[in-house]
Protein backbone atom coordinates (compact mmCIF):
# COMPACT_ATOMS: atom_id res chain seq x y z
CA UNK A 1 0.00 0.00 0.00
CA UNK A 2 2.37 2.59 0.88
CA UNK A 3 4.14 2.35 -2.36
CA UNK A 4 1.00 3.71 -3.97
CA UNK A 5 2.12 7.52 -5.53
CA UNK A 6 0.06 10.40 -4.27
CA UNK A 7 -0.83 11.05 -7.88
CA UNK A 8 -2.84 7.68 -8.22
CA UNK A 9 -4.42 8.32 -4.67
CA UNK A 10 -5.55 11.09 -6.21
CA UNK A 11 -7.48 9.81 -9.47
CA UNK A 12 -8.28 6.54 -7.09
CA UNK A 13 -10.13 9.19 -4.71
CA UNK A 14 -11.97 11.06 -7.27
CA UNK A 15 -12.99 8.17 -9.70
CA UNK A 16 -12.50 4.83 -8.25
CA UNK A 17 -12.81 4.98 -4.61
CA UNK A 18 -15.50 8.50 -4.44
CA UNK A 19 -15.95 9.23 -0.96
CA UNK A 20 -19.63 9.62 -1.63
CA UNK A 21 -20.63 7.10 -4.43
CA UNK A 22 -18.32 4.13 -2.57
CA UNK A 23 -18.39 5.23 0.74
CA UNK A 24 -21.39 7.25 1.35
CA UNK A 25 -19.47 10.11 3.12
CA UNK A 26 -21.46 13.24 3.22
CA UNK A 27 -24.64 12.42 2.01
CA UNK A 28 -26.45 15.17 4.27
CA UNK A 29 -25.28 18.22 2.53
CA UNK A 30 -25.22 16.36 -0.50
CA UNK A 31 -29.20 15.92 -0.64
CA UNK A 32 -30.03 19.41 0.99
CA UNK A 33 -27.77 21.46 -1.28
CA UNK A 34 -28.08 19.85 -4.72
CA UNK A 35 -31.07 22.00 -6.00
CA UNK A 36 -29.07 24.76 -7.69
CA UNK A 37 -26.12 24.22 -9.57
CA UNK A 38 -24.69 27.42 -8.08
CA UNK A 39 -24.81 26.71 -4.85
CA UNK A 40 -23.50 23.33 -5.06
CA UNK A 41 -20.58 24.44 -6.92
CA UNK A 42 -19.64 26.97 -4.13
CA UNK A 43 -20.42 24.17 -1.77
CA UNK A 44 -18.01 21.51 -3.26
CA UNK A 45 -14.99 23.94 -3.63
CA UNK A 46 -15.17 24.96 -0.01
CA UNK A 47 -15.51 21.09 0.79
CA UNK A 48 -12.43 20.70 -1.44
CA UNK A 49 -10.74 23.09 0.02
CA UNK A 50 -11.20 22.26 3.87
CA UNK A 51 -10.88 18.95 3.29
CA UNK A 52 -7.15 18.90 1.91
CA UNK A 53 -6.15 21.50 4.36
CA UNK A 54 -7.64 19.07 7.55
CA UNK A 55 -6.93 16.13 5.96
CA UNK A 56 -3.04 17.26 6.08
CA UNK A 57 -3.27 18.93 9.08
CA UNK A 58 -5.25 15.85 10.75
CA UNK A 59 -2.10 13.86 9.55
CA UNK A 60 0.21 15.92 11.78
CA UNK A 61 -2.11 15.91 14.59
CA UNK A 62 -2.35 12.42 14.41
CA UNK A 63 1.27 11.55 14.10
CA UNK A 64 1.83 13.96 17.56
CA UNK A 65 -0.53 11.87 18.86
CA UNK A 66 0.69 8.73 18.17
CA UNK A 67 3.92 9.70 19.96
CA UNK A 68 2.66 10.75 22.96
CA UNK A 69 0.44 7.65 23.03
CA UNK A 70 -2.72 9.29 22.66
CA UNK A 71 -4.04 7.75 20.16
CA UNK A 72 -7.52 7.43 21.78
CA UNK A 73 -8.25 10.85 21.60
CA UNK A 74 -7.67 10.63 18.04
CA UNK A 75 -11.66 11.92 16.60
CA UNK A 76 -11.68 14.55 19.52
CA UNK A 77 -8.50 16.11 17.65
CA UNK A 78 -9.83 15.63 14.34
CA UNK A 79 -12.80 16.94 14.74
CA UNK A 80 -11.37 20.10 16.74
CA UNK A 81 -9.13 20.79 14.09
CA UNK A 82 -12.09 20.25 11.48
CA UNK A 83 -14.13 23.02 13.07
CA UNK A 84 -11.27 25.61 13.47
CA UNK A 85 -10.12 25.15 10.20
CA UNK A 86 -14.23 25.57 9.13
CA UNK A 87 -14.37 28.59 11.44
CA UNK A 88 -11.70 29.97 9.53
CA UNK A 89 -12.72 29.30 6.21
CA UNK A 90 -16.24 30.48 7.31
CA UNK A 91 -14.55 34.09 8.00
CA UNK A 92 -12.63 34.15 4.53
CA UNK A 93 -15.75 33.61 2.26
CA UNK A 94 -17.67 36.15 4.27
CA UNK A 95 -14.98 38.52 3.46
CA UNK A 96 -14.57 37.33 -0.44
CA UNK A 97 -18.12 36.49 -1.22
CA UNK A 98 -21.23 37.85 0.64
CA UNK A 99 -23.20 36.56 -1.75
CA UNK A 100 -22.10 33.00 -1.87
CA UNK A 101 -22.04 33.29 1.95
CA UNK A 102 -25.63 33.93 2.04
CA UNK A 103 -26.28 31.53 -0.33
CA UNK A 104 -24.43 28.83 1.38
CA UNK A 105 -26.27 29.84 4.54
CA UNK A 106 -26.48 27.32 7.22
CA UNK A 107 -24.56 24.87 5.07
CA UNK A 108 -21.12 26.57 5.90
CA UNK A 109 -20.98 26.08 9.67
CA UNK A 110 -22.18 22.34 9.08
CA UNK A 111 -19.39 21.71 6.80
CA UNK A 112 -18.24 21.05 10.22
CA UNK A 113 -20.18 17.73 10.77
CA UNK A 114 -19.97 16.73 7.25
CA UNK A 115 -18.78 13.38 7.46
CA UNK A 116 -16.70 13.64 4.16
CA UNK A 117 -14.07 15.94 5.67
CA UNK A 118 -14.00 13.73 9.07
CA UNK A 119 -14.55 10.39 7.05
CA UNK A 120 -11.35 11.25 5.00
CA UNK A 121 -8.94 11.49 8.07
CA UNK A 122 -10.57 8.61 9.34
CA UNK A 123 -9.27 6.64 6.08
CA UNK A 124 -6.69 8.31 6.05
CA UNK A 125 -5.57 6.45 9.51
CA UNK A 126 -6.56 3.49 8.34
CA UNK A 127 -4.93 3.03 5.01
CA UNK A 128 -1.63 3.98 6.62
CA UNK A 129 -0.86 6.92 4.23
CA UNK A 130 2.31 8.96 4.72
CA UNK A 131 2.28 12.86 4.07
CA UNK A 132 2.32 13.03 0.85
CA UNK A 133 -0.53 10.54 -0.01
CA UNK A 134 -2.49 12.30 2.52
CA UNK A 135 -2.44 15.61 0.88
CA UNK A 136 -3.50 13.82 -2.30
CA UNK A 137 -5.98 11.86 -0.64
CA UNK A 138 -7.14 14.69 0.95
CA UNK A 139 -7.91 17.03 -2.13
CA UNK A 140 -8.67 13.74 -4.48
CA UNK A 141 -11.86 13.09 -1.65
CA UNK A 142 -12.92 16.68 -1.59
CA UNK A 143 -13.09 16.78 -5.70
CA UNK A 144 -14.77 13.82 -6.24
CA UNK A 145 -17.35 14.49 -3.39
CA UNK A 146 -18.04 18.13 -5.08
CA UNK A 147 -17.39 16.23 -8.64
CA UNK A 148 -20.85 14.01 -7.02
CA UNK A 149 -22.57 17.06 -5.93
CA UNK A 150 -22.19 19.09 -9.33
CA UNK A 151 -23.49 16.18 -11.59
CA UNK A 152 -26.21 15.49 -9.03
CA UNK A 153 -27.29 19.41 -9.36
CA UNK A 154 -27.37 19.31 -12.81
CA UNK A 155 -29.35 16.38 -12.90
CA UNK A 156 -31.98 17.59 -10.22
CA UNK A 157 -32.53 20.81 -12.49
CA UNK A 158 -32.87 19.06 -15.59
CA UNK A 159 -35.66 16.31 -13.23
CA UNK A 160 -37.77 19.36 -12.50
CA UNK A 161 -39.14 19.15 -16.14
CA UNK A 162 -39.84 15.49 -15.44
CA UNK A 163 -42.57 13.31 -14.31
CA UNK A 164 -41.95 11.54 -11.22
CA UNK A 165 -44.46 9.58 -9.44
CA UNK A 166 -45.83 10.89 -6.20
CA UNK A 167 -44.20 8.57 -3.60
CA UNK A 168 -40.54 9.06 -5.02
CA UNK A 169 -40.84 12.81 -5.18
CA UNK A 170 -38.03 14.76 -3.28
CA UNK A 171 -35.53 12.66 -1.61
CA UNK A 172 -36.77 9.02 -3.14
CA UNK A 173 -35.61 9.83 -6.62
CA UNK A 174 -32.70 11.63 -5.61
CA UNK A 175 -31.51 8.23 -3.78
CA UNK A 176 -32.24 6.75 -6.92
CA UNK A 177 -30.22 8.99 -9.41
CA UNK A 178 -27.24 8.86 -6.59
CA UNK A 179 -27.68 4.77 -7.27
CA UNK A 180 -27.19 5.00 -10.57
CA UNK A 181 -24.50 7.65 -10.85
CA UNK A 182 -22.41 5.05 -8.26
CA UNK A 183 -23.07 2.39 -10.62
CA UNK A 184 -22.05 4.36 -13.54
CA UNK A 185 -18.55 5.47 -11.31
CA UNK A 186 -18.42 1.68 -10.96
CA UNK A 187 -17.26 1.58 -14.81
CA UNK A 188 -14.12 2.88 -13.17
CA UNK A 189 -13.19 0.18 -10.82
CA UNK A 190 -10.87 -1.20 -13.06
CA UNK A 191 -8.45 1.61 -13.81
CA UNK A 192 -7.02 2.27 -10.28
CA UNK A 193 -7.58 0.35 -7.03
CA UNK A 194 -6.77 1.85 -3.56
CA UNK A 195 -8.31 0.24 -0.60
CA UNK B 1 -43.84 -2.41 20.21
CA UNK B 2 -44.86 1.37 20.74
CA UNK B 3 -46.91 -0.17 23.54
CA UNK B 4 -44.45 -1.71 25.19
CA UNK B 5 -42.13 1.34 25.19
CA UNK B 6 -44.43 3.25 26.18
CA UNK B 7 -45.06 1.54 29.15
CA UNK B 8 -41.74 1.28 30.31
CA UNK B 9 -41.15 4.87 29.98
CA UNK B 10 -43.66 6.03 32.63
CA UNK B 11 -41.18 5.60 35.24
CA UNK B 12 -38.58 6.58 33.35
CA UNK B 13 -39.75 10.34 33.03
CA UNK B 14 -42.21 10.27 36.40
CA UNK B 15 -39.75 12.56 38.68
CA UNK B 16 -38.49 14.79 35.98
CA UNK B 17 -42.16 16.14 35.33
CA UNK B 18 -43.16 16.35 38.50
CA UNK B 19 -47.03 16.08 39.28
CA UNK B 20 -48.42 17.96 36.11
CA UNK B 21 -49.77 14.69 34.99
CA UNK B 22 -48.88 15.58 31.86
CA UNK B 23 -45.36 13.22 31.84
CA UNK B 24 -47.09 9.89 30.63
CA UNK B 25 -48.51 11.64 27.53
CA UNK B 26 -45.27 13.67 26.46
CA UNK B 27 -43.03 10.20 27.19
CA UNK B 28 -45.78 8.17 24.83
CA UNK B 29 -45.37 10.98 21.85
CA UNK B 30 -41.63 11.62 21.96
CA UNK B 31 -41.84 7.75 21.50
CA UNK B 32 -43.89 7.90 19.09
CA UNK B 33 -42.47 10.91 17.31
CA UNK B 34 -38.57 9.34 17.48
CA UNK B 35 -40.28 6.15 16.16
CA UNK B 36 -42.72 6.93 13.61
CA UNK B 37 -44.06 10.30 12.70
CA UNK B 38 -40.84 12.07 12.97
CA UNK B 39 -38.48 8.96 12.06
CA UNK B 40 -34.39 10.56 11.32
CA UNK B 41 -34.04 8.37 8.58
CA UNK B 42 -37.61 8.56 6.48
CA UNK B 43 -39.17 11.50 7.24
CA UNK B 44 -36.03 14.04 8.54
CA UNK B 45 -33.64 11.71 6.02
CA UNK B 46 -31.06 11.94 9.02
CA UNK B 47 -27.81 10.39 8.97
CA UNK B 48 -28.17 8.49 5.92
CA UNK B 49 -24.40 8.18 5.66
CA UNK B 50 -24.10 5.27 7.95
CA UNK B 51 -27.39 3.93 7.08
CA UNK B 52 -25.93 3.11 3.47
CA UNK B 53 -22.45 2.47 4.18
CA UNK B 54 -23.16 -0.20 7.27
CA UNK B 55 -26.02 -1.96 6.17
CA UNK B 56 -24.22 -4.72 3.99
CA UNK B 57 -24.86 -7.57 6.83
CA UNK B 58 -27.78 -7.66 9.26
CA UNK B 59 -24.78 -8.01 12.14
CA UNK B 60 -23.27 -4.86 11.12
CA UNK B 61 -26.43 -3.06 11.02
CA UNK B 62 -27.37 -4.30 14.71
CA UNK B 63 -23.85 -3.13 15.97
CA UNK B 64 -24.31 -0.06 14.25
CA UNK B 65 -27.60 0.36 15.32
CA UNK B 66 -26.37 -0.60 19.13
CA UNK B 67 -23.68 2.37 19.09
CA UNK B 68 -25.95 4.88 17.80
CA UNK B 69 -28.78 4.25 20.65
CA UNK B 70 -26.04 3.97 23.09
CA UNK B 71 -24.14 7.60 22.05
CA UNK B 72 -27.86 9.34 21.49
CA UNK B 73 -28.93 8.54 24.98
CA UNK B 74 -25.73 9.73 26.72
CA UNK B 75 -25.26 12.73 24.99
CA UNK B 76 -28.62 13.52 25.18
CA UNK B 77 -28.31 12.77 29.01
CA UNK B 78 -25.15 14.89 29.21
CA UNK B 79 -26.02 17.83 27.78
CA UNK B 80 -29.07 18.11 29.27
CA UNK B 81 -27.61 17.76 32.76
CA UNK B 82 -25.71 20.88 31.40
CA UNK B 83 -28.00 22.96 29.45
CA UNK B 84 -28.48 25.52 31.59
CA UNK B 85 -24.43 26.21 31.93
CA UNK B 86 -23.29 25.69 28.13
CA UNK B 87 -23.15 29.28 26.46
CA UNK B 88 -24.99 29.96 23.54
CA UNK B 89 -22.49 30.71 21.44
CA UNK B 90 -20.39 27.78 21.58
CA UNK B 91 -22.46 25.31 22.70
CA UNK B 92 -21.78 23.76 19.11
CA UNK B 93 -18.44 22.92 19.94
CA UNK B 94 -19.60 21.43 23.09
CA UNK B 95 -22.24 19.01 22.15
CA UNK B 96 -19.86 17.91 19.45
CA UNK B 97 -17.20 17.08 21.98
CA UNK B 98 -19.69 15.28 24.87
CA UNK B 99 -20.96 13.60 21.68
CA UNK B 100 -16.84 12.66 20.54
CA UNK B 101 -16.60 11.19 24.21
CA UNK B 102 -18.63 8.60 23.81
CA UNK B 103 -18.08 7.62 20.57
CA UNK B 104 -14.50 7.09 21.91
CA UNK B 105 -16.00 4.56 24.31
CA UNK B 106 -17.95 3.46 21.62
CA UNK B 107 -15.08 3.10 19.74
CA UNK B 108 -12.45 1.32 22.53
CA UNK B 109 -15.40 -1.07 23.86
CA UNK B 110 -15.85 -2.47 20.20
CA UNK B 111 -12.08 -2.23 19.43
CA UNK B 112 -11.32 -4.46 22.85
CA UNK B 113 -14.29 -7.31 22.79
CA UNK B 114 -15.35 -7.48 19.03
CA UNK B 115 -11.62 -6.83 16.97
CA UNK B 116 -13.70 -8.22 14.23
CA UNK B 117 -16.29 -5.85 13.74
CA UNK B 118 -14.61 -2.90 15.05
CA UNK B 119 -12.24 -3.51 11.45
CA UNK B 120 -15.89 -4.25 9.32
CA UNK B 121 -17.28 -1.03 10.39
CA UNK B 122 -13.93 0.55 9.60
CA UNK B 123 -14.22 4.53 9.93
CA UNK B 124 -18.14 4.27 10.72
CA UNK B 125 -18.16 4.32 13.93
CA UNK B 126 -15.92 7.38 14.38
CA UNK B 127 -18.94 8.85 11.95
CA UNK B 128 -21.42 8.72 14.39
CA UNK B 129 -19.54 12.20 16.29
CA UNK B 130 -21.02 13.36 12.73
CA UNK B 131 -24.31 11.48 12.23
CA UNK B 132 -26.59 14.45 11.97
CA UNK B 133 -29.29 12.65 14.35
CA UNK B 134 -27.13 12.81 17.25
CA UNK B 135 -26.61 16.16 16.76
CA UNK B 136 -29.95 16.94 15.66
CA UNK B 137 -31.46 15.34 19.20
CA UNK B 138 -28.66 17.33 21.15
CA UNK B 139 -29.62 20.82 19.48
CA UNK B 140 -33.31 20.21 18.85
CA UNK B 141 -34.14 18.53 22.07
CA UNK B 142 -31.91 17.76 24.97
CA UNK B 143 -30.97 21.83 25.17
CA UNK B 144 -34.51 22.69 25.79
CA UNK B 145 -35.56 19.59 28.18
CA UNK B 146 -35.14 18.05 31.58
CA UNK B 147 -32.23 14.91 31.64
CA UNK B 148 -34.91 11.62 32.15
CA UNK B 149 -37.25 12.77 28.79
CA UNK B 150 -34.24 13.86 26.92
CA UNK B 151 -32.47 9.95 27.37
CA UNK B 152 -35.92 8.62 26.64
CA UNK B 153 -36.27 10.77 23.10
CA UNK B 154 -32.42 9.94 22.65
CA UNK B 155 -33.07 6.10 23.06
CA UNK B 156 -36.52 6.68 20.54
CA UNK B 157 -35.01 8.30 17.72
CA UNK B 158 -31.91 5.66 18.66
CA UNK B 159 -34.22 2.70 18.66
CA UNK B 160 -36.17 4.43 15.14
CA UNK B 161 -33.06 4.61 13.47
CA UNK B 162 -31.71 1.01 14.40
CA UNK B 163 -34.73 -0.20 12.90
CA UNK B 164 -34.28 1.02 9.50
CA UNK B 165 -30.72 0.09 9.79
CA UNK B 166 -31.92 -3.59 10.75
CA UNK B 167 -34.52 -3.51 7.37
CA UNK B 168 -32.60 -2.12 5.07
CA UNK B 169 -29.56 -4.70 6.55
CA UNK B 170 -31.38 -7.49 6.19
CA UNK B 171 -32.81 -6.98 3.11
CA UNK B 172 -29.46 -6.18 1.10
CA UNK B 173 -27.57 -9.55 2.72
CA UNK B 174 -30.60 -11.53 1.98
CA UNK B 175 -30.71 -9.99 -2.06
CA UNK B 176 -27.01 -9.90 -1.77
CA UNK B 177 -25.99 -13.42 -0.12
CA UNK B 178 -28.82 -14.98 0.06
CA UNK B 179 -28.31 -15.35 3.57
CA UNK B 180 -29.32 -13.68 7.18
CA UNK B 181 -26.96 -13.61 9.84
CA UNK B 182 -25.15 -15.78 7.77
CA UNK B 183 -27.50 -18.59 7.35
CA UNK B 184 -28.92 -19.35 3.88
CA UNK B 185 -32.37 -18.43 3.43
CA UNK B 186 -32.23 -18.35 -0.12
CA UNK B 187 -31.06 -22.11 -1.74
CA UNK B 188 -28.81 -20.65 -4.38
CA UNK B 189 -29.71 -23.90 -6.33
CA UNK B 190 -32.72 -21.31 -7.29
CA UNK B 191 -31.84 -18.06 -6.26
CA UNK B 192 -28.64 -16.50 -7.97
CA UNK B 193 -27.51 -13.93 -5.41
CA UNK B 194 -27.24 -10.35 -6.48
CA UNK B 195 -24.18 -8.94 -5.67
CA UNK B 196 -25.21 -5.44 -6.75
CA UNK B 197 -26.94 -5.03 -3.32
CA UNK B 198 -24.14 -5.42 -0.99
CA UNK B 199 -21.91 -2.90 -3.50
CA UNK B 200 -22.55 0.82 -3.38
CA UNK B 201 -25.54 1.07 -5.66
CA UNK B 202 -27.46 -1.46 -4.03
CA UNK B 203 -27.44 0.94 -0.93
CA UNK B 204 -28.94 3.96 -2.55
CA UNK B 205 -31.40 1.88 -4.43
CA UNK B 206 -32.39 0.16 -0.99
CA UNK B 207 -32.99 3.34 1.03
CA UNK B 208 -34.22 5.34 -1.54
CA UNK B 209 -37.07 2.52 -2.84
CA UNK B 210 -37.60 2.73 1.23
CA UNK B 211 -38.04 6.19 1.68
CA UNK B 212 -40.69 5.97 -1.59
CA UNK B 213 -42.73 3.61 0.22
CA UNK B 214 -42.99 4.87 3.61
CA UNK B 215 -44.30 8.19 1.45
CA UNK B 216 -46.53 5.74 -0.38
CA UNK B 217 -48.10 3.93 2.54
CA UNK B 218 -48.49 7.85 4.28
CA UNK B 219 -50.21 9.57 1.53
CA UNK B 220 -47.26 11.80 0.65
CA UNK B 221 -47.37 13.97 3.67
CA UNK B 222 -44.02 14.07 3.81
CA UNK B 223 -42.71 15.23 0.38
CA UNK B 224 -43.39 19.03 1.22
CA UNK B 225 -40.91 18.14 4.20
CA UNK B 226 -38.34 16.41 1.80
CA UNK B 227 -38.43 18.93 -0.88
Amino acid sequence: MSETSALVILIAAIFTNNILLANFLGMCSFLACSRQLDTAVGLGIAVTFVTGFTTALNFLVQRVLVTLDLEHLTYIAFIAVIAAFVQFVEMLVERISPKLYYSLGIFLPLITVNCAILGTALFMVIRRYNFVQSVGFGFGAGAGWALAIILMAALRQKMGYSNVPRPFQGVAIAMIVTGVMAMVFMGFAGMVNIQ
Amino acid sequence: MTNQTQAGCGPACGPSCGSTGLCGGKGFLTVKDGLLTNNPVWVQILGICSALAVTTRLENSLVMGAAVIFVICMSNLIISLLRNTIPHRIRIIVEVAIIALFVIVCDQVLKAFYWEMSKQLGPYVGLIITNCIVMGRAEAFALQNPPLISVVDGAANGLGYAIILAVIGAFRELAGTGAILGHVILSPEWYTPNQLMILAPGAFFALGALIALVAAVRGGQEQEAGR
